[in-house]
């Protein structure tokens, strides 16, 4: 606060006018400023929800199938529909594996225009990769082949934990997530240089998914790690796994890039994917990791375990016959377990559903369920929730709506579960204010580990800094538990244009961490921060109406639980409410309100059938199907493209019309939905347009699409098609 | 809820009650009840009001848990419920905005040089930061002609009240 001193004799015949004319704008200016820091804030709260949120669905859906694998006979159709995704380990030798993923008989065309590779990898070749992505080109299916399988041999013989050092006055470079953006891995690239002898570098994991170059920001590290296995370190992040990879568009990208060997590709991904290390330290005192830590993470135990097991850190390992631990390429001689342990399962098929009582037990359980170290009891639950960070999780939150798991089957041993949790701490793990260790329900996986976590933990490793990803933020990095935390996000523009800032870390022998800055696109750095601002907050509205169309049905619910007169109208708390009892995101909706809802009546009350008409968006044509069943696919439609994409075994982007049955029943299931058989056929025989008893299942999904097609947020970036609510029961509508 | 006049008053309050827990939680990272001294400014503005630096100095001072550089909703909440009640510190209206800067550009020209506008900024009433005054050129400036058309920008950047 201050008076202001005028400078110049100018300024004295209006002097006091001219204060009192600057003073007034100087506090109009002021407020608006604060109002666009306010918008910026719920806007990033917007995308993170929805963002945890689909990772959460993920994390269900794929404890559901679980939960259906453990419950089918093993010869029912619907169990070979989605068995293969957990036949991780098959069964193979050595000369089989190298047969499967022989490179030898691809051929390479003339008209091939992308790079030539020859092994051993030069770093000349290296750097003309990078030069060739930069320029749009693919690397043919051959040489990414061979590629992989050099990194496949060369992983194999590194050990769980990295342990580099800033010895001969090396910069060591850590970078943080990249998901696919290889704009921001090319301006990294420019800003620092490519890795070297003399340039270090520390990936900490997440290099795929959402963006649409995850398979070339993967080729292009490889191929530096060949070039320079002393100097290029990866760790494994929570994507590096092919069940999150279904969801959020990395299979897809191989897939659609690798029409004839894509398939190939993906299981020799799998197993680099479970061969990368868990984490980096550097000179004993700074850990690199992709998510973090628990109250129990255990470095030695981390050190010891064989990574290579947990193919999906989404799922426990099986239990293996006690073979000594082979030196042939893939040790585990497991027979199909789930055979032999079925024996005494119960049996069921969808045909003949068994009562959803157990289901709901299996949603209940909570990872800590086998883990002796954390038990969670009610009390602490209640305490737990109300400790939650604002951003997330309701304060009173239904017991049973939202405790996503990890399913979990007795044949596994303490040991392997212990080991299961260690990884899954390491890979899904977020920082928390509070002091303690609670599970991490929000994404579903690892826990939120608090400041007194962090210094128990670094005095017992001996440590003085954790390094660590996974989480946007806005200016690239944040530091936190009296910076011995360091979170460092690596891809700019991340939820949308101009919506965050990337940034990597330099750490020379001093370990003293020095942070880059840059931002993807120069378009961005011209834009003040209220336009960027206003473009991330329109996005973000429109992510979110489309969110709330689609639970049109039960909103109008609940709304007409607050307006028991069915005047059509509610009052803005009780809209608020509402909005929120349906949606569980955890939004400020009071203050979106005025951007959500543009009409209100003239006593200030919102009439929400007309409030859905507002929010309209446009939709297939479709007169001949049931229009509830139109807002369930609406609602779930990155789920029912990642269940068509599980099912679409061959992966060639189509499914019969058998199998298109079998998924609406798989789905109905799932949302505990009734859907009846003839409105599956209607449905399949409008969507097989050409009658020849297959579906095209980008087609399909296309139909769904908002009439808005070029948006950034369709594109490959399906994450916000997840929602919090999948497994909301359609209470009582009138229109099912 | 049925809306009856005798409940009016206290529906009114109950809903400005929810308004500033809404604001306040935005910022209350640790989700416990309190936020960064630093943070209330614009928690305020947020609630439609435009204090002056002297008026929130004033504020905090009221607040703040003895210069822990926090505040406690215990605190905040009957404070700013009644700033809110009392219309403390109304939005500036469009015509008295226009005039104050027409005071400022003296020749009538109908838009203010950059250089005319941050000598102001800068030096008269609550002097604003340098990052301040640039990120107001470059939000207020005509890209064009670098100059600020102060009647548009009002027009433009108008608020809708929240309620």
């Amino acid at each position: 606060m201050g008076c202001g001193v005028t400078k110049s004799d100018q300024f004295h015949k209006h002097s006091g006018k001219a204060i009192r004319a600057a003073v007034l704008i100087q506090r109009w200016y002021r407020q608006y400023v604060a109002r666009t820091e306010m918008r910026r804030r719920y806007t990033w709260h917007i995308f993170q929800s929805i963002e945890y949120s689909g990772e959460q669905a993920q994390i269900k859906l794929y404890n559901f199938l679980g939960y259906l694998m453990d419950n089918f006979t093993p010869s029912s159709n619907e169990r070979n529909l989605i068995s293969h995704i957990f036949r991780e380990n098959d069964i193979c030798r050595d000369a089989e594996w190298e047969r499967y993923f022989c490179y030898k008989k691809i051929e390479v065309p003339e008209i091939y225009s992308g790079p030539h590779l020859t092994f051993p990898l030069t770093v000349e070749q290296a750097v003309g990769l990078v030069e060739a992505f930069r320029n749009k080109k693919q690397l043919h299916s051959r040489y990414a082949l061979q590629l992989l399988l050099e990194t496949w041999k060369l992983l194999r013989m590194l050990p769980n934990i990295n342990r580099i050092s800033t010895c001969h006055s090396k910069e060591i470079t850590i970078c943080g997530d990249l998901h696919g953006q290889l704009e921001d891995l090319l301006l990294i690239f420019y800003k620092n240089g490519m890795p070297s002898l003399e340039k270090p570098y520390v990936f900490n994991g997440d290099f795929v998914d959402r963006g649409k170059d995850s398979i070339e920001i993967l080729l292009i590290l490889f191929a530096f790690l060949l070039v320079y296995p002393s100097d290029v370190y990866l760790n494994r992040g929570n994507h590096e796994d092919h069940i999150v990879n279904l969801r959020y568009g990395f299979t897809k990208e191989v897939l659609t890039k690798y029409k004839m060997h894509g398939k190939r590709i993906l299981k020799l991904l799998q197993k680099i994917f479970s061969w990368l290390p868990l984490a980096t330290v550097i000179d004993q005192k700074v850990l690199v990791l992709h998510g973090g830590i628990s109250d129990s993470t255990d470095l030695n135990l981390l050190a010891r375990l064989d990574r290579h097991n947990y193919i999906s850190a989404l799922r426990p390992p099986k239990k293996r016959n006690q073979s000594s631990a082979s030196t042939s390429m893939d040790s585990d001689l497991d027979e199909d377990v789930w055979g032999a342990n079925r024996i005494f399962q119960r049996r069921a098929s969808l045909t003949f559903p068994k009562p959803l009582g157990a289901r709901d037990c299996f949603h209940n359980r909570s990872l800590q369920d086998f883990s002796d170290r954390i038990k969670v009891n009610v009390e602490t639950e209640l305490e737990i929730r109300r400790r939650r960070r604002s951003a997330f999780n309701a304060v009173m939150k239904e017991p049973e709506t939202e405790t996503p798991t990890l399913s979990f089957d007795s044949v596994y041993s303490d040991n392997a579960k212990e080991e299961w949790k260690q990884i899954l701490d390491l890979l899904w793990s977020d920082p928390m204010a509070q002091e303690g260790c609670v599970p991490n329900e929000v994404r579903g996986g690892g826990c939120y580990w608090g400041p007194d976590i962090t210094e128990d933990f670094l005095n017992k490793h001996n440590l003085q800094l954790i390094i660590r990803s996974h989480e946007c933020k806005q200016d690239g990095y944040e530091f936190c538990h009296n910076r011995k935390v360091l979170t460092l996000f690596s891809a700019s523009n991340y939820y949308d244009v101009g919506s965050n800032r990337g940034a990597y870390v330099k750490l020379g022998p001093d370990l003293v961490p020095y942070v880059v800055q840059y931002q993807a696109s120069s378009m961005i750095r011209e834009l003040t921060v209220r336009q960027s601002v206003g473009r991330t907050e329109r996005s973000a509205l429109k992510v979110l109406r489309e969110q709330l169309f689609a639970h049109k049905s039960d909103l109008i619910c609940a709304f007409k639980k607050f307006d028991s007169e069915n005047t059509g109208v509610v009052s803005l708390n009780d809209w608020a409410s509402a909005v929120e009892s349906v949606m569980h995101l955890d939004l400020p909706w009071r203050m979106l309100r005025c951007q959500l809802v543009t009409r209100k009546t003239s006593e200030g009350m919102i009439d929400y059938y007309d409030w859905f008409n507002e929010l309209a968006i446009i939709g297939p044509n479709s007169d001949n199907i049931d229009q509830s069943l139109l807002e369930t696919l609406y609602r779930h439609r990155s789920t029912l493209e990642t269940i068509f994409r599980i099912v679409d075994t061959d992966n060639s982007g189509f499914i019969t019309m058998e199998d298109f049955r079998q998924t609406w029943k798989l789905l109905s299931v799932y949302l505990k939905m009734e859907i009846t058989d003839e409105a599956i056929s209607d449905l399949a025989v409008t969507i097989d347009s050409n009658q020849d008893g297959s579906i095209d299942i980008d087609e399909f999904m296309e139909a769904f699409r908002l009439t808005d097609k070029k948006s950034r947020l369709e594109r490959g970036r399906s994450m916000f098609m997840g929602t919090a609510t999948d497994l909301t029961k359609l209470e009582g509508d009138p229109n099912i | 809820m049925a809306e009856s006049n005798n409940q009016s008053a206290e529906t009114k309050l109950s809903d400005v009650h929810k308004r500033i827990k809404a604001a306040f939680e935005t910022f209350d990272n640790a989700a416990n009840n309190t936020v960064d001294v630093r943070e209330i400014g614009t928690i305020i503005y947020s609630l439609g009001c435009f204090p002056s630096q002297a008026d929130l100095h004033d504020f905090i001072a009221e607040v703040e848990e003895d210069h822990s550089g926090y505040i406690h909703l215990d605190r905040f909440l009957p404070a700013m419920t009644k700033v809110l009640l009392e219309h403390k510190f109304p939005p500036i209206p469009k015509d008295l905005l226009l005039q104050a800067f027409e005071v400022l550009d003296k020749d009538n020209k109908g838009y203010l040089e950059p250089e005319e506008l941050t000598k102001y900024m800068t030096q008269e009433g609550e002097p604003f930061t340098q990052e301040e005054m640039e990120e107001m050129l470059t939000g207020l400036a005509d890209h064009e002609r670098n100059v600020i058309y102060y009647k548009d920008v009002i027009n433009q950047l108008a608020i809708d009240p929240d309620m």
